[in-house]
């Protein structure tokens, strides 16, 4: 299968381990991964800001990116959401709608791509530490994606899942978080806490965007703990 | 930015500091979880419930004319008065008039957050009328003059030491802080007020129009006192309180008790039709129904939010979000806080003074997945959100993300904005944290990452497998 993969603006300029770990994974599958040269971002932040006229010239970039693309894995539910639940309503009559339709129906966030459409659960990998799974709300309810990752996991030699007390929201929000960066940060202290109570090591997300959020909470508090995205993991041999 | 967004600001900045009430709040709405999922639990298929009742309330709220002149004519028949107000200042009106005519010196109130929104207790005081407020939460929260800090919960921010302070400076009576002791000092006080009071006022839960019923749950008898003692009673309730059938409440009574307060069912629920009946022994002798529009005719036009009006008034959208949380109720300024209040304040209110309630979420979702009637909370603020920029950009940020769509999308001003951010950021410790800094908003409380020494797409060119590296 030739495999289409869609590299958010900030994890391309950030986190380039997750992408380069989708690259190593889907490779050692046996897949074809293509890449659009031209950088793109879903246009998410100016979308949930209202602006939704001034989103539409940079989504319909991306889309013309994605049309011919037989399956697209993303790297961050969020942006995935995006793509998969909010173009289809952004687009809606306009000129762009039944494209808007087709690239969602084949858009993936990475972890249900291996597991839904590939049916791949085992990848072989080994990560020798107790983590936490920190669920990005895009993902868990715009996308619906709660047992993959944790399928996924499951399948890691060394790894030891502990779940949270609470599936509650790290607080980054986007735009929300320069907004309203009182609010943001005190939800991600809840969430840092919560994670802190299992005592893992490291806390895994299937999203980058909550993990900068988390990681740069912990950090300035002089935590030890870390993050990592799921990819990651999944890369290790 | 309006006042209220101002303020909100400032009180979110305040309760958010407040670890105190953040402990206090987690641990009260932790514990409601768990009672609620045990509840939950006991439906043997919940989320058929909740698509059930969505469909009840879309069916009521599409028929609304008709349901509500059902509900009329049935009361009517009982010898109930019906009053129609539009605004809050009509219905604020009628209930003033008809106290006037009953040379009413006090009245008793049950819960209703109809009366906090039209400032109900106000307008009686200001005729010279004594409110008294008779679920204890609400009783609580007047003897503090605040306004309920939750729309089921109105005193959840006090501590039980707070509530008796407040018995002893106000009651002079307050033996300890045991929460069975101050609830008989209240019993004590209320009890003479229910006997000397000449008017009672209720809110609904429900009204059945196929039996012109007016269906109220509570949990303390303190709303079945209020309407059966004084010996008028004034039932006020929004429009879109009505439920097309008796059996509807088959449903929606376990319902609004398991999200609402993590019980099976409520202690006490009552149907009320119209006045003392010949025979009866008891109930009122006039009893009259307002039913208030305030603008929720505006979310009935709007096609894309009306399920809005699908909402009973349970509060579990607000127990699960994150935001009201850490904020608390008080800081909204509105009537009705959390999820359901950012979404109908900007369409009742005002957009552009209440969009920021709008904006001020994270868009998480857990509001929508709790609804038990399914409304599409968070999307609604996504909505909120596009209707106020539409009608009033603010500037520096449409040209920002007009900006931004040709910088993303081309490969030389990407690598420029990459390089620039790389220097940026060796600049950076020189004003990181500080006012000066353009990420004050992140880096006051957080770090932020590093831009990569190669980004993926640097690191993609450079494969060997690259079309660009192979001869």
């Amino acid at each position: 299968m030739t495999v289409t993969l869609f590299i958010p603006c900030f994890v391309d300029l950030m986190y380039p381990r997750v992408a380069i770990s989708m690259v190593t994974i889907l490779e050692r599958l046996g897949h074809k991964v293509v890449c659009p040269e031209e950088p793109a971002c879903c246009a998410q932040p100016a979308f949930n800001t209202g602006y939704w006229d001034e989103s539409r010239p940079m989504a319909e970039k991306l889309l013309h990116q994605l049309k011919d693309a037989e399956v697209v894995a993303v790297a961050s539910g969020s942006c995935g959401a995006m793509i998969k639940v909010f173009y289809p309503e952004l687009f809606a009559g306009t000129p762009h709608e039944n494209l808007a339709r087709q690239v969602s129906a084949r858009c993936y966030e990475f972890s249900d791509f291996l597991v839904r459409r590939l049916g791949v659960t085992d990848l072989g990998a080994r990560f020798d530490a107790r983590v936490t799974f920190h669920d990005g709300c895009h993902s868990l309810r715009e996308m619906r994606i709660y047992d993959a990752p944790r399928q996924l996991m499951a399948k890691v030699k060394g790894l030891q899942l502990v779940e949270m007390s609470q599936t509650v929201c790290c607080g980054f929000g986007g735009t929300f978080s320069a907004k309203f960066p009182m609010i943001s940060t005190a939800m991600g202290e809840v969430k840092c806490q919560n994670a802190l109570e299992t005592k893992a090591d490291y806390i895994v997300s299937n999203d980058s965007s909550c993990l900068m959020h988390i990681q740069g909470l912990l950090d300035r508090q002089g935590k030890s703990m870390k993050t990592i995205h799921l990819a990651e993991i999944l890369a290790t041999t | 930015m309006s006042s209220a967004a101002t303020r909100f600001r400032e009180d979110a900045v305040r309760l958010t500091a407040d670890l105190r009430h953040r402990q206090l709040i987690q641990t009260a709405l932790s514990k409601y979880e768990v009672k609620r999922d045990e509840k939950k639990a006991l439906f043997q298929d919940w989320e058929g419930a909740r698509a059930l009742a969505a469909q009840i309330k879309r069916e009521a709220v599409a028929h609304l004319d008709t349901c509500l002149e059902q509900l009329t004519t049935r009361l009517e028949a009982r010898g109930a008065k019906v009053h129609w107000a539009s605004t809050g200042a009509q219905a604020r009106e009628i209930i003033v008039d008809i106290v006037r005519a009953k040379n009413a010196r006090m009245v008793v109130k049950s819960k209703a957050m109809t009366g906090e929104e039209i400032h109900l207790n106000e307008a009686l005081q200001e005729a010279g009328v004594e409110v008294v407020e008779s679920d204890l939460g609400e009783f609580i929260v007047q003897l503090r003059n605040e306004p309920p800090y939750h729309i089921v919960f109105p005193a959840m921010h006090l501590t039980r030491g707070e509530i008796r302070q407040v018995f002893q400076e106000k009651l002079h009576d307050a033996p300890s802080d045991n929460p069975e002791e101050l609830t008989m000092v209240a019993r004590r006080v209320l009890r003479q007020k229910y006997v000397q009071a000449d008017v009672g006022i209720t809110g609904a839960n429900f009204a059945v129009a196929e039996t012109g019923m007016i269906s109220i749950t509570e949990n303390e008898g303190n709303a079945r006192l209020t309407a059966a003692l004084p010996r008028t009673m004034i039932t006020l309730l929004g429009i879109e309180k009505v439920v097309p059938r008796l059996e509807d409440l088959a449903l929606f009574l376990p319902m609004l008790a398991t999200v609402g307060a993590g019980q099976l069912i409520s202690g006490y629920n009552t149907l009320y039709g119209g006045p003392r009946q010949p025979g009866e022994a008891d109930g009122p002798e006039e009893f009259h129904v307002v039913l208030l529009d305030n603008n929720r005719t505006a979310l009935l036009a709007n096609g894309e939010m009306r399920d809005a009006l699908h909402c009973i008034r349970c509060g579990s959208c607000l127990n699960v979000c994150p935001i009201y949380r850490n904020v608390g109720g008080h800081t909204y300024g509105t009537t009705y806080s959390g999820p359901i209040g950012a979404v109908i304040t900007p369409n009742l209110k005002g957009l552009q003074e209440w969009k920021h309630l709008s904006y001020a979420s994270s868009l998480c979702g857990a509001c929508t997945e709790a609804c038990p009637v399914k409304i599409d909370l968070h999307h609604h603020l996504l909505r909120n959100r596009r209707n106020s920029a539409a009608a009033k950009p603010v500037w520096w940020q449409r040209i920002a993300f007009k900006l931004f769509s040709p910088v993303a999308g081309s490969r030389t001003l990407w690598s420029l904005v990459t390089k620039l951010g790389r220097m940026g950021q060796r600049l950076h410790p020189l004003v990181k944290g500080t006012r000066l800094d353009p990420a004050y908003a992140w880096t006051k409380t957080r770090e932020l990452p590093p831009i990569a020494s190669e980004t993926f797409r640097e690191w993609w060119r450079r494969r060997p497998s690259h079309p660009a590296n192979k001869n």
